[in-house]
């Protein structure tokens, strides 16, 4: 239960990270809250010959938030982004969302850009970046890019990023005017790995029709999944067409079908959350 | 790994004291405070994450130092149970902190092993909430495992412990060795 020797390298500005990335490449982690990396060392599931400790990058430990969006800095705790208010006001979904990752003590040291680029099809975060159509900017010596989290995530546990390159930033845009969101979930003990979770945004027109309604689904497929249920909550199907939708694995923790089971009883809650929040949001 | 394992200085304030050893990167912060500064307080469970016992405060907010390596946290502030409050010469329970001083009234232990990741995540929980409701209780230990109370006490405790913040002679209103019980009775 001890890591295996690494080589450490703490970089304190991104261009010193960057040039570390780029000389160890593939043989190399980056480490920023290491609340998912240092079990996976601990239990030797992987012996990286380098980590880039990128806790002394002060400049990466940032939450900006306008009318645009949130913007997440790669060094920003969970619990500071949770408890940010302008970034609840501007973008609910992301504190919605950040209340369920795993304790409050694993919140104060874990990363919300860290939790992205693990890429665990579990964590709440990706279903977040989904569903909101977010972006992460990605940096390299090469020059830095913008990934949509639709391009992000390309596998479980395997995201769009290069060996050499840092996620610096996430980018969780806005709740659109008259939306509402809501996130639930359902784990065997609270504060574990949920067996499914579906965030939902809905958005209403001015009498009160439910003009879009679309949900992210975690837990249930290798990456995040994002359904337009639309048309089929208009006819009172929205679940239905959920279950239709996903494949789920059978694993220790549950069957496929009653993961598909939950993800239509989620769906039905999400989405009437969300719409209930998008009608204190109009009125 | 052929080359030597290379050693890093870690300088940190542990408890309001200014520390130092060198270690090598992989040396986690519980096992640097129990094995390089002898701060044996610390308990180690699990050692992935999962059961809170080697809970300390970083920079006064708990984190696991079984999921933190030493050299991330050069310079900064850690605060261990026996920073919390130790018993002083004359065994006065008031010397203790109020979370200490709860777990005792409650009787909120039985082995021990969990305690010091409990009695720091309540401190500073109580920092954050200083009169929790019983349900706010439970969850402010939901991140904790023990294997011996079944959490009743605890729970208690964390209440109690609440009312010592706000009042450190508070009586403990059913304890049969408290004078004012017995009179009750």
């Amino acid at each position: 239960m001890k890591p295996a020797p690494f080589r450490w390298h703490g970089p304190e500005t991104v261009s010193a990270a960057l040039d570390a990335l780029a000389e160890f490449g593939s043989s190399c982690k980056v480490l920023a809250g290491g609340q998912s990396l240092i079990p996976v060392l601990a239990m030797r599931l992987a012996e990286p010959a380098h980590i880039v400790d990128i806790n002394g990058i002060a400049a990466l430990d940032s939450v900006v938030v306008s009318g645009e969006g949130v913007t997440v800095g790669a060094l920003a705790r969970h619990s500071r982004v949770e408890r940010d208010l302008d970034a609840q006001r501007v973008q609910p979904l992301l504190s919605q969302g950040l209340r369920l990752v795993a304790h409050p003590t694993i919140r104060n040291r874990g990363t919300t850009v860290g939790s992205l680029a693990h890429a665990d099809p579990s964590g709440e975060m990706t279903a977040v970046l989904a569903l909101t159509g977010g972006s992460i900017t990605a940096g390299s010596i090469r020059g830095t890019r913008i990934i949509r989290a639709a391009d992000f995530f390309v596998g479980v546990l395997e995201s769009a990023l290069a060996p050499d390159e840092l996620a610096l930033q996430a980018f969780f845009p806005a709740l659109p005017a008259g939306a509402g969101s809501a996130f639930v979930e359902i784990a065997r003990r609270h504060g574990d790995y949920a067996l499914c979770g579906v965030g939902a945004i809905a958005r209403l027109a001015t009498d009160g029709e439910v003009t879009s309604l679309r949900c992210a689904y975690l837990g249930v497929s290798e990456v995040p999944l994002v359904l337009d249920l639309t048309e089929s909550w208009s006819i009172g199907m929205a679940a239905e067409q959920a279950m239709e939708a996903l494949d789920p694995v059978t694993d220790l923790h549950a069957r496929a079908d009653y993961r598909r089971h939950l993800a239509g009883v989620l769906t039905n809650r999400a989405a009437a959350a969300a719409i209930s929040n998008a009608r204190q949001a109009v009125a | 790994m052929t080359a030597p394992e290379p050693i890093h200085d870690v300088g940190l304030t542990v408890n309001g004291i200014s520390r130092s050893a060198s270690v090598v990167a992989r040396r986690t912060l519980c096992d640097f405070l129990r094995h390089d500064l002898a701060l044996t307080g610390t308990h180690v469970g699990c050692e992935h994450g999962v059961c809170g016992a080697c809970t300390v405060l970083l920079d006064g907010e708990p984190v696991r130092s079984c999921l933190v390596f030493a050299v991330s946290v050069r310079g900064h502030q850690v605060t261990t149970v026996e920073g919390l409050g130790q018993l002083d010469a004359s065994s006065d329970p008031r010397s203790l902190s109020p979370v200490q001083r709860a777990f005792r009234d409650c009787h909120a232990l039985q082995c021990g092993f969990c305690t010091p990741g409990f009695l720091t995540t309540i401190t500073a929980g109580l920092v954050v909430n200083p009169t929790p409701t019983t349900a706010e209780a439970v969850e402010m230990i939901a991140g904790n495992l023990c294997r011996c109370t079944g959490y009743q006490n605890i729970v208690d405790a964390v209440l109690r412990a609440a009312e010592l913040t706000a009042d450190p002679s508070a009586p403990l209103p059913d304890d049969p060795a408290d004078p004012a019980h017995r009179e009750g009775r």
